[in-house]
């Protein structure tokens, strides 16, 4: 059997002395689409940098492809997993090919040009993301979408094999949001591991394979969406009744939000019982 | 003229590095042939030693003050440069971190020290500039970063306050100071380029090339620096390595440039910016052509500040700051850019 792409082991982290992610134990295996759900506050963007090796667990073990991610050199790992963070502030005015190029910096050494192999992978990244029309355009003048975009492309054009994702929809529109999960999905079955940190419950139903719901930094479930979206363990961890229901067109679950006045009547009909 | 490729290549880096190259030398020349004493050049360069006034003004006075101008300017401008991308702040500037102040202050106590123990001040001046630089960095740095992971704005604010504070120190010293002593602090504060010697001259161009090239050779990482800690870890870039190193680099190139010609501003936050305008934004040109145009920026400033009024000289800082905000408000109001 091949290793996992991704393993932790018992691991806890925090940024000053409470810890943020609590002993969280789980593997991605390799061409898996996994999502991270959970409130906020719930340690998810932590498990995803220290999933990228930007933070350091302070307990317990995270290995890539079977090897403790402090064995690789920095390079090493961004040459094998791309990064795509939740919002990016530009300051300068560089171009969206600079930006997307900016990819290869972990295949490249110190001073130097681009090889045509470098440019031929930001090509393609562009192409794949539909960037490649804004080239010249500096990136700092691009709508929400467009830079959301050319990021994706630059975490293509540094050719990994795991492609971590925090929030990567979370200022888009609701087609760009499917476009993009879609060419995620298309990079999936293409053997790509993703995981993402997703807000939307109904796009994680949707294209994820497992979905791991984070409360207070610990794992509260993993499992399919079925077995995660739950009115029950959605209403507990997220300390507010919603409404799941299966959708006949899509076959997933979707979640909806209810008012207060819905959650009085709900709680007025079950009294006490589950809806499940 | 063809579109340029949206990316930086080879052929762009040279064409754009000898057309900068170029200007810097007509301005070295240029520069030379201005002041308040008319030279003739084919005088100057005919024999005559000593006697030749033409060719001691030219040689002894003016070609090494030019070449000052333009080894200062360039540390100048590439310590701003990098400063701007390690605190992904376009304000970013060695005299708002107080880079400068803490140099300038080194400075001084090695005047005041120099003139009270006898050991000469040309020695101790600059030992002094680049203590009081790279003290005042890392207790800077220190200020500004939490957790191994730099904040910006508390960095900033933490350099205006050094700032200040090592403003007051002056003052306080140059208060107690005799009165000769005050004079010559005074002087070597407002920033002068005059009188330099070649061996002054070269010894300041060592710190530049060694520092420009370290700089240069990563380049790479200054651009994904900009960026922010955790894009630049995750591609690959050791962050707190690389940011250690390119802040000490910087406050040594301060150190250098505030030992031999004071408190000259407005360089190293104009520079950069004129050079992003034309050139875009890609560290790896931005780098090296700030430090040609700050080095022809402080050449013509300086050529104005001794040659406009006559024999009067006015400090090179006053004209710095004078052409350079108008000039920099011009630039900022102007759309498009990015064309050379």
């Amino acid at each position: 059997m091949s290793e996992p792409a991704i393993a932790l082991t018992d691991v806890t982290f925090g940024y000053a002395d409470e810890p943020v992610v609590r002993g969280v134990s789980f593997t991605v295996g390799r061409g898996e689409f996994v999502g991270i759900i959970g409130p906020n506050g719930s340690g998810k963007s932590t498990l995803l940098r220290l999933m990228s090796g930007y933070l350091r667990a302070w307990r317990g073990q995270v290995a890539v492809d079977g090897q403790p991610i402090e064995r690789y050199e920095r390079r090493e790992l961004g040459q094998r997993i791309g990064v795509v963070p939740q919002e990016t502030s530009v300051v300068f005015p560089f171009s969206v090919a600079e930006m997307v190029l900016f990819g290869r910096t972990p295949h490249l050494g110190g001073f130097g040009f681009e090889r045509d192999s470098d440019l031929a992978a930001a090509r393609c990244a562009m192409q794949r993301t539909d960037t490649a029309h804004l080239a010249r355009r500096v990136i700092t003048e691009l709508s929400g979408g467009e830079r959301q975009r050319v990021i994706l492309a630059r975490a293509l054009a540094q050719e990994p094999a795991i492609l971590l994702l925090d929030e990567p929809a979370a200022f888009l529109d609701i087609r760009h949001e499917v476009e993009m999960y879609d060419l995620l999905r298309d990079l999936q079955r293409e053997g790509m591991t993703v995981v993402s940190v997703l807000h939307d419950l109904n796009i994680a139903a949707l294209y994820c394979d497992r979905l791991l719901l984070l409360s207070e930094g610990a794992l509260a479930r993993a499992g399919t969406a079925s077995e995660v979206i739950t009115y029950r363990t959605l209403t507990e961890v997220y300390g507010t009744e919603v409404y799941v229901a299966m959708n006949d067109i899509t076959g997933c679950l979707n979640v909806l939000p209810l008012s207060r006045e819905h959650r009085e009547q709900l709680r007025e009909r079950f009294k006490g019982r589950s809806p499940d | 003229m063809p579109r340029r490729e949206p990316h930086l290549t080879r052929e762009r880096f040279v064409r754009v590095l000898l057309v900068l190259a170029a200007l810097l030398v007509v301005a070295v020349l240029g520069s030379a042939l201005i002041g308040s004493e008319h030279i003739d050049l084919l005088r100057a360069l005919s024999p005559g030693g000593e006697q030749n006034v033409d060719a001691v003004i030219l040689f002894r006075i003016r070609l090494p003050r030019a070449l000052m101008a333009v080894v200062v300017g360039g540390a100048l401008a590439a310590a701003g440069t990098v400063l701007q991308a390690l605190l992904r702040n376009p304000l970013a500037e060695p005299h708002l971190l107080g880079v400068s102040g803490g140099a300038a202050f080194g400075g001084v106590v090695a005047l005041i020290l120099g003139g009270a123990s006898g050991v000469l001040p040309a020695f101790l001046v600059p030992v002094g500039s680049f203590a009081g630089a790279l003290a005042t960095m890392v207790i800077v740095y220190r200020l500004g970063t939490v957790h191994g992971r730099l904040q910006p704005y508390t960095f900033l604010l933490a350099g205006v306050v050094c700032n200040a504070f090592t403003g007051a120190l002056i003052m306080a010293l140059n208060a107690v100071a005799d009165f000769f002593q005050a004079h010559g602090i005074l002087f070597w504060l407002m920033g002068s380029l005059q009188a330099q010697s070649y061996w002054l001259v070269a010894a300041s161009a060592v710190y530049l090339v060694v520092g420009v090239v370290w700089l240069l050779r990563h380049t790479r990482e200054l651009n994904v620096l900009s960026l922010g800690e955790e894009s630049a870890a995750q591609l690959g870039v050791h962050v707190a390595r690389t940011r250690r190193v390119a802040f000490a680099v910087s406050s040594l190139l301060v150190g250098a440039a505030v030992s031999v010609s004071g408190m000259i501003g407005f360089v190293g936050l104009i520079v950069p910016h004129v050079a992003r305008l034309l050139i875009g934004a890609d560290y790896r040109l931005l780098l090296p052509a700030s430090v040609l145009l700050g080095g022809i920026f402080l050449l013509l400033a300086d050529t104005v500040a001794r040659s406009a009024f006559g024999a009067t000289e006015i400090p090179v800082g006053v004209v710095t700051a004078l052409c350079g905000g108008p000039f920099f408000i011009y630039l900022l109001r102007r759309a498009g850019g990015a064309d050379l």
